[in-house]
């Protein structure tokens, strides 16, 4: 348990990855398909539209040209192991304490002064090697596996007409099918905002990636004998005004 | 002319990643993925909601102002022109392949037999959906009429539209033909089908994607395999683009 990472968390972390990265690329395409979004049950007139979506390059979408067909191929694929692992990822944050130790928050931590203290940590030398997340990280990656990412799901499963039999009460809880792909389309690219922010702050500092792949070491208890040195800081007394004291 | 290497070598890897991609996408391995990831879905499906699970059913009220109409929305065929102009009082559906007894019915003929109405939501491939009222015999009841024999595997229906030169057709498996919801309408929104929605009779499987929703129906055939018929695909869409046949998802 000295590991940053449980190898559960990295296991999931780099499929969930893959996954997203072919659902959002095939989403895109799909999207081609019909660039109208409705709220509702029903919409297939554009003049009912909430929303026209642009039509979406081939370099953004797989395949790099519009195939609907293939493009459900693979999205119907990878929903497979991004749908589990939306559940493994659960359980194993419930079973392991991920979830009671990083991702609950308390009401101080919503808080503005929070918010900037976190923002100063992070970007504080040796921020890496703080222990545990900040109100921050807290909130965010509880919206992302609390909200986005079972969203995500349960939206997608909604637009099936196969599996509206199955539920037809998560269609009325979402209200109805068009709805339901209007929300699939804004989750994805809420998704899409949250893995821009997480990319350029992990692209910071290598280590952190690097980390998602070894599991990283967790920092140990202060009194812990083997604190490491705290990051060289400039010395504030020059040198040759030191020296008399030593002398 | 300095530019000219460098742009043949994009071009080359362009190309050899074009190549690549469709070579993944061709593979037997990725079929074999696409078709393990479709058959699934299916079972869970299946298995959630039972064999006979309804798709949701909507009020008069929560129908939509129109229904689309998409993929052929009129047919070349001269009798069938001949046929729309007179209200197809020589149009027959028949029942055929692995049956016992062959059928061949009128439109009277379908509309004599016991009737289900329902207001339920087509979905198409593209993402829109509209909601209509439709009314006709269930399949099942047709299927037993005809006794369907136990080898039978699936129900292709073929059509009277052409699309890109080919025959329209569909197919499903015996659970949806035996399926409650699963019938063949020969009336939207208490009129007769319009031309563009399918006129006189069309199939609405309600738990699969609209182009499962064969038009212009002509007949009924009870199958073991589809291989042999069309490209093998077990539809149209299938041959053509390579879309799902379980279009369910």
């Amino acid at each position: 348990m000295t590991k940053k990472h449980a190898a559960t968390t990295r296991l999931w972390h780099w499929v969930n990855a893959a996954a997203i990265i072919v659902l959002f690329m095939t989403g895109l395409n799909i999207s081609n398909a019909h660039r109208h979004l409705y709220w509702g049950d029903y919409g297939f007139d554009p003049a009912d539209a909430w929303l026209d979506v642009i039509r979406f390059p081939g370099w953004a979408t797989i395949p790099q040209h519009y195939n609907l067909a293939l493009a459900r191929d693979w999205h119907i694929t990878a929903a497979w192991p991004f749908g589990l692992g939306v559940l493994f990822i659960w359980v194993a944050m419930l079973a392991n304490g991920h979830f009671r130790r990083d991702l609950t928050t308390s009401p101080k931590d919503w808080t503005p002064g929070a918010v900037i203290a976190s923002l100063k940590a992070h970007s504080a030398p040796g921020a890496s090697a703080v222990h545990g997340y900040n109100p921050v990280q807290k909130i965010l990656y509880g919206g992302v596996f609390g909200v986005l990412l079972p969203l995500m799901l349960f939206t997608g499963l909604a637009i099936s007409p196969g599996f509206q039999a199955a539920a037809p009460w998560l269609l009325d809880l979402l209200g109805g099918r068009q709805s339901a792909r209007s929300l699939h389309f804004i989750t994805a690219w809420a998704i899409f905002a949250f893995f821009v922010i997480h990319l350029v702050l992990a692209l910071s500092d290598w280590r952190l990636i690097l980390e998602m792949f070894t599991g990283g070491k967790r920092d140990p208890h202060p009194e812990a004998p083997s604190v490491p040195p705290a990051p060289p800081q400039p010395d504030p007394v020059p040198a040759e005004m030191e020296a008399p004291a030593h002398g | 002319m300095v530019d000219l290497p460098r742009r043949s070598l994009l071009a080359g890897i362009a190309a050899l990643g074009a190549t690549a991609c469709s070579k993944i996408n061709d593979s037997e391995a990725a079929r074999g993925l696409f078709e393990a990831a479709e058959d699934g879905h299916r079972a869970v499906h299946r298995a959630l909601a039972g064999k006979q699970g309804l798709a949701p059913e909507y009020t008069r009220a929560e129908r939509s102002p129109t229904f689309r109409g998409n993929g052929s929305v009129t047919v070349a065929d001269p009798f069938y022109k001949q046929q729309l102009a007179g209200g197809f009082p020589d149009w027959k559906l028949e029942v055929r392949g692995l049956v016992e007894k062959p059928l061949a019915l009128t439109l009277a003929d379908v509309r004599a037999l016991p009737q289900r109405t329902q207001i339920t939501r087509h979905d198409c491939v593209e993402g829109w959906s509209a909601i209509g009222e439709w009314q006709g015999p269930q399949l099942a009841h047709l299927l037993d009429v005809a006794k369907v024999k136990p080898e039978a595997r699936f129900i292709v229906f073929r059509c009277a539209d052409t699309l890109y030169g080919r025959d329209y057709y569909e197919s499903i498996d015996m659970v949806d033909a035996y399926h409650p919801q699963t019938i063949i309408a020969h009336s939207l929104n208490g009129e007769p089908l319009p031309e563009k929605n399918g006129a006189p009779l069309r199939m609405r499987i309600e738990r699969q994607l609209g182009y499962k929703q064969a038009k212009y129906v002509k007949s009924i055939e009870a199958v073991t395999s589809f291989d042999s018929i069309g490209q093998g695909g077990g539809g149209f869409w299938e041959d053509v683009a390579g879309y799902q046949w379980y279009a369910g998802v």
